[in-house]
């Protein structure tokens, strides 16, 4: 854990930015920042998650909506059925869709590159209309969360969520650098640059991919969990909605893919715009903003931000 | 010389004569505050066509407000945002609008996906929510500050298809046996369920209970698998486009039902009905305001003809029967609660909610305890005498006959439907 | 029984319709690897196209689409000049491409809203509404006509393809750009024009859409899905493959509505591409 003084830094600026974050709900109450901020951290879960698979391993994800969804019915169904604390709804949602990406790291042994992400486009259609039929977590009519209206340490049932929804956010960061600098990332990015090889040279690469997809599912599953409670009515439209996926994807394209910190810079950014939009603009705009903000960045910084910034220090030191 | 210090004393000199000086000028004299009305809308996405629709009669109201004078000697303003038929946006906007904005009022989105989710917000603020169609939203909060405008009321899953199966149970010799078809979305399955309960009630036979997926394209196979089972009525629930795509395949499959209809969203657009035009005749579907002569309450025609004014060139409905003047009506409702209770006190508007009868462009509104309407006001209209490809039919009365309820019947039903 | 055959033929009739929905993607997508998530947006462009000159002039919506086509066309090579310079010369195709095209799928559906507003939007034509009754089994024109010009439109593709100097290049800069360099093509310009030939499919394939049924800006989402796991189904690169799939996904949808329940459709359609691809990786007559 320390093994170096990045470590150090790193493991200090995560420890001050939990206090900051839970000094702030002592202090402010104005509940909006909350929910705005919620939505934020909410993507890059989901965006850390996906450059998991996406960008270390180089497996495209298509599905990630189903993830999230899931992780989100899970919690209604367990919340319904044993009326579960919010914590071991979380740690519920991680598991099944931890196991659902397990699922589909054995399906990467047969489909590579676009087949595999069809499939998983695929998976979530099927999984969507299982949802849709599946009475008992209200299908397709969707169902309603009733949320307490007293928390204890908190003065509101928001801050309590995005307090939990901060540790979880910051537990994935830490979670995708470890993952980043260590052995298996090096092997993660031995099968993203050509898998042939790695298998060649050893890397084993099936218990890799597994991990890989383990930990992306797990992720985002954890990242919808608490979503029933942020909107109190969930139905399969809203949950396995395009926008989830999108975001997951372009999140992580535009703050860089082959660095853990680019999709939370991706997610910051693009997060941030879309949630000052919808309270500025506020139109048909806030759509096309997203559009134009997207294809100016793609086809500017190809790597991502964070390659547009290594390209910057590297021109400085020559 | 000029240096750091004698910079900054200049600065400082420079600073409170500014000061000084303004103190002085006198300030003029504050026009009344605005009053803030807050709400998020449905202005992109799949609701987006009847959000702005919504929007422009809401503005209808706030401009007539305003040249009366405002609400209270208070000019009043909108403050909206578009939750793109989002609800994860809703939590967002509604915090906004309350924290930051600092609205006075709220009231709420299009559609229950959109109304719920604001709910604990307004309820932990203990505020009065006038809530613009969303079926049955309260029944899981059985918050007592909650208004519900549109007509299906006390029990909205069920009131909303009650008409249909009370005109099939009147009809001699009595059908037997009823099919019910519905999308897979919140509204229509609760339609559904609404229907189930009726048919059952009245002493139908369901022989066809399915639902489909809101993709699906083509609706030949599902109207071929309701006419095997040779149903006497269809009961459909749909979305606009489904709503086409239903009555289209009906008749190129030459469905044999007795009657036809019911909760087919999109058959009150002008667009989709001057398209179908003589493929509507004799459906019974139901409606919530049609420009027939019992139905022509106090200012309602001003009101349409101020919409369609605006209306021109947004791309939206341009006749407007539909929603804008509910739109305009929950507005009116919460202008004279305001009125009445003089002032802006919660508690007391919605205690005086409660109790009065408002008189609004959509008549007379009353609401029971839960918020919805005290006496439902669904109605079932009979499209008859259809000419194709003429939308100025629409206009006026004598296309859509209302059949259901009673005291606003405006015509005889046509039985069986496919003549 | 008259039930079971009238599944298979409206699933054939919607089949045909997806096929042409599917074509222009096989080429972008099945063939130069192009992930062109816009695709369905720009169908939905040419159904507003389709709808104007309808509304407007009275014309009818297949002749609008085919007169329409040259225009797409240049909007494709347009497209696909960008993109090239973007992604393609640098070599960060796929994914960058994917997060464009994503961005694209947004624009054009935001100039939709602004241009045309979000009220649905339908044609009308003398067809429409008009049944051949053969026996027991109907046949609406507004799902024939469709059919009729989805086989023509995708035969056309299919023989330019295979037939006609360009249409090979097309075939070939996929599988070995360098041999089509020897061969006297230029690369860059054989894709581009590929490129413009599957936008070009889009002004038809959005007319016959609004046909079938009413149309908003929005409604390309739904056959993002569809349209990528026809060309996966059938096998990137083969467009006879892309038919086969197509005309399969459209009675699997058909029957299931008929017989089972019509909200099972997407997961039987979408599950049987799921065994497709775990038995035969590269789809039913990929290249592999």
């Amino acid at each position: 854990m320390f093994r170096n003084r990045g470590d150090v830094v790193f493991w200090i600026v995560l420890g001050a930015v939990l206090l900051a974050g839970f000094a702030v709900t002592q202090t402010i109450a104005n509940e909006y920042y909350y929910t705005a901020i919620y939505a934020i951290l909410q993507a890059t879960i989901m965006a850390v998650a996906w450059n998991i698979l996406g960008g270390f391993t180089g497996y495209v994800n298509f599905g990630s909506a189903a993830f999230f969804a899931i992780g989100a019915y899970t919690a209604v169904a367990l919340d319904k059925w044993l009326g579960l604390p919010l914590p071991l709804l979380i740690a519920a949602s991680a598991a099944v869709c931890g196991l659902m990406g397990l699922g589909v790291g054995y399906l990467t042994l047969r489909l590579k590159g676009v087949y595999f992400a069809i499939a998983t486009l695929a998976m979530a259609i099927v999984l969507e209309t299982f949802i849709n039929n599946w009475d008992y977590v209200g299908a397709a009519k969707g169902v309603y969360i009733l949320t307490p209206e007293k928390v204890p340490f908190f003065s509101s049932y928001i801050q309590m969520l995005f307090m939990v929804m901060l540790v979880l956010t910051l537990g994935s960061i830490a979670i995708s650098r470890y993952l980043n600098a260590s052995r298996i990332g090096r092997g993660l990015a031995a099968i993203r640059d050509d898998e042939l090889a790695a298998e060649c040279a050893g890397v084993p690469t099936l218990r890799l991919k597994l991990v890989s997809t383990t930990v992306m599912g797990a992720m985002m599953g954890v990242a919808g969990a608490p979503y029933p409670f942020f909107v109190t009515f969930v139905d399969p439209i809203s949950a396995f909605n395009l926008f989830v996926a999108v975001n997951a994807i372009a999140m992580p394209m535009i703050g860089g893919t082959a660095h853990w910190i680019g999709p939370v810079v991706g997610a910051l950014l693009i997060g941030g715009a879309q949630e000052a939009i919808t309270v500025t603009i506020s139109s048909e705009l806030n759509v096309l903003v997203v559009g134009i903000m997207l294809v100016l960045f793609i086809t500017l910084a190809p790597q991502g931000i964070v390659g547009l910034v290594q390209k910057w220090t590297k021109r400085r030191k020559a | 010389m000029v240096n750091r210090r004698s910079f900054a004393r200049a600065f400082v000199a420079a600073g409170a004569l500014a000061f000084a000086a303004g103190a002085l000028v006198p300030v003029p004299a504050q026009a009344a505050k605005p009053l803030k009305i807050g709400f998020s809308m449905a202005l992109t996405g799949g609701l987006a066509g009847a959000g702005k629709a919504a929007l422009i009669a809401m503005e209808i109201w706030r401009d007539d407000v305003n040249k009366r004078g405002g609400l209270l000697g208070r000019p009043v303003e909108f403050v909206y945002y578009d939750d793109a038929t989002q609800p994860a946006k809703v939590p967002g906007i509604y915090t906004k609008l309350l924290n930051v904005d600092k609205v006075d009022l709220v009231v709420s989105s299009y559609g229950t996906n959109e109304i719920a989710p604001a709910m604990p917000i307004v309820m932990r603020k203990k505020l009065v929510f006038p809530s613009l169609f969303g079926l049955a939203v309260n029944d899981e909060f059985k918050y007592d500050r909650y208004f519900q405008i549109m007509p299906a009321g006390p029990e909205p899953k069920t009131d909303w298809s009650k008409g249909f199966f009370e005109l099939a149970a009147e009809q001699k010799p009595k059908p037997k046996t009823v099919a019910i078809v519905a999308a897979d979305s919140e509204f229509t399955i609760n339609a559904a369920v609404g229907a189930r309960k009726n048919a059952k009630a009245a002493g139908f036979i369901v022989v066809y209970d399915k639902t489909y997926p809101m993709s699906t394209t083509d609706y030949t196979p599902i109207v071929r698998a309701i006419e095997a089972e040779k149903p006497d009525l269809v009961f459909v629930a749909s979305y606009p486009p489904q709503s086409v795509g239903m009555v289209k395949a009906a008749r190129e499959v030459g469905l044999k039902a007795k009657m036809f209809g019911g909760a087919m969203v999109g058959l009150q657009f002008a667009a989709i009905q001057k398209n179908l035009g003589p493929q509507l005749n004799n459906i019974i579907n139901y409606d919530f305001w049609v420009p027939e002569p019992t139905l022509n309450f106090p200012g309602v025609k001003e009101f349409l003809a101020k919409y369609q004014e605006a209306a021109k060139g947004k791309g939206v409905d341009p006749y407007g029967h539909y929603l804008p003047p509910y739109a305009y009506a929950y507005l009116q409702v919460l202008e004279q609660a305001v009125n009445a209770t003089k002032g802006f006190d919660q508690g007391k508007l919605a205690a005086y909610m409660h109790q009065a009868t408002f008189k609004t462009v959509v008549g007379d509104v009353k609401f029971a305890k839960n918020g919805e309407w005290a006496k439902s006001r669904v109605l079932m209209v009979q499209f008859r005498d259809v000419q194709p490809n003429n939308l100025e039919q629409f206009a006026g009365p004598g296309k859509r006959i209302v059949l259901y309820p009673k005291a606003w019947k405006s015509g005889d039903i046509v039985y069986p439907f496919n003549q | 029984m008259d039930l079971f055959v009238n599944a298979i033929v409206a699933g054939i009739l919607l089949g045909a319709f997806y096929a042409s929905v599917s074509v222009g993607l096989s080429i972008t997508f099945g063939q130069l690897d192009i992930v062109n998530i816009a695709h369905p947006a720009f169908v939905i462009v040419g159904s507003y196209i389709a709808w104007i000159l309808n509304s407007r002039y009275g014309l009818d919506p297949v002749l609008v689409g085919i007169l329409a086509a040259p225009i797409f066309f240049v909007v494709g090579v347009l497209i696909y000049r960008i993109y090239y310079l973007a992604f393609e010369r640098t070599g960060q195709e796929s994914l960058s491409g994917l997060a464009f095209f994503f961005g694209v799928m947004f624009i054009i559906e935001v100039v939709l809203i602004l241009v045309y507003g979000v009220d649905y939007r339908l044609v009308s034509a003398g067809y429409l509404g008009k049944n051949i009754d053969l026996g027991f089994v109907g046949l609406p024109l507004r799902l024939v006509v469709p059919f009729v010009v989805a086989s023509v439109m995708t035969a056309a593709v299919w023989f330019y393809l295979s037939r006609t100097f360009t249409g090979r290049a097309i075939l070939a800069v996929a599988q070995d750009r360098l041999a089509l360099q020897l061969m006297g093509a230029d690369p860059v310009k054989i894709k581009q024009f590929a490129f413009g030939l599957a936008i070009a499919t889009t002004s038809i394939a959005g007319a016959l859409l609004i046909i079938i049924g009413p149309v908003e800006p929005s409604l390309g989402r739904v056959y993002i899905g569809r349209a990528f796991a026809i060309v996966v189904l059938g096998g990137m690169g083969s467009i006879p493959g892309m038919v086969i799939a197509a005309l399969l996904i459209g009675v699997v949808e058909s029957f299931v509505s008929s017989f089972a329940g019509p909200s099972w459709a997407p997961a039987v359609a979408f599950g049987a591409l799921l065994i497709t691809l775990a038995v035969r990786p590269s789809g039913l007559f990929g290249r592999t």
